[in-house]
């Protein structure tokens, strides 16, 4: 047999694991600093959101006359000139400028968003953002270390379970590191964020961890650039979805509580009331999961023409089709969900993590315990 | 909207039917703002008719659509779980003998075909007849939509989700002219009326739904499409040998009701060589790398012979049809002589791997030409096991070390008796139906078997004869398949990818401005903003166009009076 094409780069292969491994205690510290900004935090005691709901500060007259006569919102950003004056908080500006006054649906809770974790407090804040420092600092060590495995073995670093491992929570905190960079509301999602890339990682290092090596032949195609890097993206920001849906129910339980006239536990009021509205995080999911959805439906459309290329069909009911459909199909329910009466709000977030658990399983899962044409995940 | 407690709405609030009602305020201005089909639990009407139309009305509306493409992905579920026919017959018989006791009920409920079973076919039947019954009527709806213009301006523009106003010196008919541009210019639909300009903006939205809807059901069509028209030949081709593409040629031919053979396109190849590489060390050994298969192809029936190479990924493609390599394996060649000494039968005998090493197993069947020693026809049969790296001796098993040909050993169980060939039943090529056959036995009643490595021979008991393994031969299956109704399928692919992307990202809104003189003899403009959707885009725009219009009708100097009122600003958002 003829020696192979390239053999795998071991140096590189080896930075490559001890930029994963610093990058994972990075992730440490920045996870602690982020529990440090929730306790700071803890201290502020704001309660905007039982205020605006139970009417305790004078804002709007409570439920059944919300949905009569909204409340309304004046939005001091003032208007955006051309010239980039932007939003001053300032009055001269503002004077001569009409400002835009906005009012939501009926029937909305008209609720602002939490603090944030901070609190409001300096010292939470300050935590906070050596949190996010070190969050960023962790992504650039473990990007390098996708990137050296790609070098230590000259080809996509998306061969087996390992390096999609690997490659799904860099793109997960990428996209986050995105969105605050493009001053999105998005420092709530944090903690969550860190806790779970290390999860992701301890799995990967510890049970899905593989040599760095060659393909297999059916693997040897420009169609695993374009089919397999869309779906890990498509994981990662679905995930950031599924996540904002799940804080979504929890703050959505708690306003609802208040708006009741409920008192929720001291934990739940300390830490969703920092959360954004439930409003908002119901929004923030919606357009995460939507913009995703076209790139999911090209993933699988990629992934239907290489199978033609490869195994002579392009649809086969393969598990891992079948459930890459599944999940496609969950998300378009989705979707519909939010377009129908009676649908939206929490029956349409329960179907949002239901599409996610698909996503998850069809990664976990089929990979694992099902066994199909697509079983080259090297577990 | 039944329940107003609910969470705040996001990108889909659409404010047509119900959600009218709760701001009448907006009449005509908020109508028609998508083609969402209205949720109707009206009355039922009587007798058969009424109910048909009850049930037509149930089956194309959203509600509906929604259930349906939920239990679509309930129901794809079982088929990943439990093995399909379609995808691995062999894997459906072993499930089939692990669990005797649920065979019926599989069977019954299809469970082992359930990508053609009845119950799948109704949902996915059902979610088709609901989307043309729902497109038809929406895309006739949008058609009106894109002749009309946009609608007058609501009576109060406070009342919109957003809304902007100042007081100019510039008289009502400027400003308004002022604004018309302002909107024309951005590509909005503009229409005046009195006092005010009313413009909508973002029909691609709707279009670009209808667009994504009209693909799903093209997408379906094509796929129905290929599978009555499609086949798919499979054809193992030892090295050395040829293939031409006739029904006759092939192992196993799989094609759709309405495939007419005819249609086979005429070409053929000789497999001249087969090259694979496989990992040679670390914890992947053996792990296939490359596979290539050299041919020498003809295209028609008298074509001119070209090189050519098939790789895994690479199929080749002829006039519609596309030739796969799919697997490969070994084929031991073996003579066998007669007790007379004549070389009865030589060979190439394709092996079938069983694991990922190529571990075979096969049958070599020598039907004519064999007498025994008394010189009655007979019949041979040897039970074969190949493995291209063996163990090494006193490692006992055959099980493959590696899957290259490094230490090829083949062990052979030798019978002689009636192959059971004559009987017209199919038989499998890798077996051997030893029910008519006795074993050679040893001098001391054992069953006779030996393991031969290339150019050894071994002599059968009893003077019975002699086989030689001669050496090995190679050989790939390849699979032609002619799926018609892909080309249809892709386009509505990038069709159904296009349109969704005009359906989510491009927001439907309309926007009016009005200048009316106020009592000062100032003038009063207004603005003000309603998408289909609650988005922080609409009033970010409403204030950029406002800022851009201010800038020709700047506010007036606040000597009179005070600004208009506004109603009581509190709080802060975001
Ligand atoms: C039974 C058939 C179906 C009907 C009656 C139907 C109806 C509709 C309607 C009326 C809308 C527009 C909602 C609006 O204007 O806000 C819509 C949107 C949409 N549909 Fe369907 N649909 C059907 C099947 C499907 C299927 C099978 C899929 C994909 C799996 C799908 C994916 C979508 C998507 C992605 C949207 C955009 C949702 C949005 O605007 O947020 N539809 N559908």
């Amino acid at each position: 047999m003829t020696p192979l094409a390239a053999a795998a780069n071991e140096n590189l292969a080896q930075i490559s694991n001890y930029l994963v491994y610093s990058s994972m205690a990075v992730y440490m510290l920045a996870f602690f600093a982020h529990i440090a900004e929730w306790t700071f935090g803890s201290r502020s005691k704001v309660a905007r959101t039982a205020a605006a709901l139970t009417g305790g500060a004078g804002a709007g007259a409570g439920d059944a006359a919300a949905a009569a006569a909204p409340a309304v919102q004046v939005r001091r950003k003032g208007v955006r000139s051309s010239s980039g004056a932007g939003e001053t908080g300032g009055s001269t500006a503002v004077l001569d400028q009409p400002k835009v006054v906005t009012r939501s649906a009926a029937g909305t809770r008209d609720v602002p968003d939490g603090p944030g974790a901070a609190g409001g407090t300096v010292q939470g804040d300050l935590y906070g953002r050596i949190a996010i420092s070190l969050t960023a600092l962790a992504f650039l060590l473990e990007a390098g270390g996708v990137v050296a495995r790609a070098m230590s073995v000259q080809r996509a670093p998306w061969g087996n379970m390992y390096e999609f491992s690997i490659t799904f929570s860099t793109v997960a905190v990428g996209a986050y590191l995105v969105l605050l960079a493009l001053k999105k509301n998005v420092r709530w999602l944090g903690l969550i964020l860190v806790t779970t890339v290390l999860l992701d990682l301890g799995i990967a290092v510890t049970w899905l961890y593989t040599d760095s090596d060659q393909l297999v032949p059916a693997l040897h195609s420009y169609w695993l650039w374009i089919h397999v890097s869309t779906a890990i993206f498509c994981g990662a920001v679905f995930y950031i979805g599924a996540a904002g849906a799940v804080l979504y129910l929890f703050r959505d339980g708690y306003e609802a509580k208040l708006a009741r006239g409920g008192t929720p536990g001291r934990f739940a009021s300390s830490v969703l009331e920092r959360l954004p509205s439930a409003g908002s995080l119901d929004k923030f999911s919606y357009r995460i999961n939507a913009a995703v959805f076209p790139l999911w439906t090209f993933t699988i459309i990629a992934g239907a023409i290489w199978a033609g290329d490869a195994w002579g069909r392009y649809w086969g009911w393969d598990p891992k089709e079948v459930w890459s459909f599944v999940t496609w199909v969950a998300y378009a329910c989705y979707l519909h969900a939010r377009a129908t009466a009676g649908w939206k709000g929490r029956k349409a977030a329960y179907l949002a993590l239901f599409a996610f658990a698909c996503w998850i399983w069809n990664y976990y899962g089929v990979n694992i315990l099902l066994s199909g044409k697509h079983s080259y995940a090297g577990v | 909207m039944s329940k107003t407690d609910n969470a705040p709405t996001g990108t889909d609030n659409a404010p047509t039917g119900a959600d009218a009602e709760a701001e009448p305020v907006l009449g005509a201005a908020g109508a028609q703002l998508s083609t969402a089909p209205v949720e109707d639990s009206g009355p039922v009407g009587i007798g058969v008719l009424g109910w048909a139309r009850w049930f037509w009305r149930q089956l194309t509306s959203m509600r509906v659509a929604l259930i349906l493409l939920f239990l679509l992905s309930l129901a794809a579920i079982p088929g990943s779980l439990i093995p399909q026919t379609s995808v691995d017959a062999m894997k459906v018989a072993a499930w089939k003998k692990d669990n005797p006791s649920w065979v019926g009920i599989a069977e019954k409920l299809q469970l082992f075909d359930v990508y053609s079973s009845f119950w799948f076919s109704a949902v996915y039947l059902l979610l088709f007849i609901s989307l043309i019954g729902c497109i038809l009527p929406r895309s006739w709806q949008f058609a009106g939509q894109l002749r009309g213009r946009p609608p007058a301006a609501p009576k109060r523009l406070d009342r919109l989700p957003a809304h902007t106003t100042w007081r100019t010196d510039r008289t009502p008919d400027e400003v308004l002219a002022h604004a018309k541009t302002l909107l024309g210019g951005r590509r909005f639909r503009t229409e005046s009326g009195e006092n005010h300009v009313a413009a909508e903006k973002g029909y691609l939205r709707e279009a670009g739904n209808l667009i994504f809807h009209v693909a799903l059901i093209v997408m379906l069509v094509a796929f129905a499409w290929g599978q009555y028209f499609k086949s798919e030949g499979g054809k193992l081709v030892l090295r050395g040998k040829g293939f031409s593409n006739t029904l006759t040629q092939y192992d196993d031919f799989k094609y759709g009701a309405l495939f007419d053979p005819q249609d086979l396109p005429p070409f053929s190849f000789t497999l001249d060589r087969f090259d694979a590489t496989y990992e040679e060390t670390g914890p992947q050994k053996g792990t296939p790398r490359d596979f290539t298969a050299y041919v020498t192809f003809s295209d028609g029936a008298h074509g001119k012979p070209q090189k050519r190479e098939i790789q895994v990924n690479k199929p080749l493609k002829v006039d519609g049809s596309k030739v796969y390599l799919l697997g490969h394996g070994y084929a031991p060649v073996i003579s066998v002589t007669d007790p007379a000494g004549t070389v009865v039968y030589k060979d190439a005998v394709p092996m079938l791997p069983q694991d990922a090493n190529l571990t075979s197993r096969g049958a070599i069947k020598v039907t004519d030409g064999y007498r025994n020693k008394n010189g009655e026809k007979e019949q041979l049969g040897f039970s074969a096991q190949f493995v291209p790296t063996f163990a090494g001796k006193g490692q006992g098993t055959m099980l493959s070390q590696f899957p290259a040909a490094n230490f090829p050993v083949i062990a052979l169980n030798a019978f002689h008796g009636s192959l059971g060939v004559d009987s017209g039943l199919p038989q499998n090529v890798y077996q051997l139906d030893t029910s008519k056959m006795q074993q050679f036995k040893k001098e001391n009643g054992d069953p006779f078997a030996q393991m031969l490595l290339p150019g050894e021979t071994m002599t059968l008991p009893d003077g019975a004869g002699t086989v030689k393994f001669e050496g090995i031969e190679r050989w790939a299956t390849f699979s032609v398949t002619h799926q018609p109704g892909s080309g249809l399928a892709l386009a509505g692919a990038i069709a159904a990818i296009a349109g969704l992307a005009g359906s989510l990202f491009i927001q439907r809104r309309r926007i009016w401005v009005r200048a009316v003189p106020g009592k000062d003899g100032v003038t009063v403009v207004e603005m003000a903003g309603l998408g289909r959707s609650e988005s922080a885009k609409l009033p970010e725009e409403l204030a950029e166009l406002a800022a851009t219009l201010h800038r020709q009708a700047p506010t007036a100097p606040p000597a009179v009076s005070a600004e208009p009122v506004e109603e009581t600003p509190e709080g802060e958002r975001g």
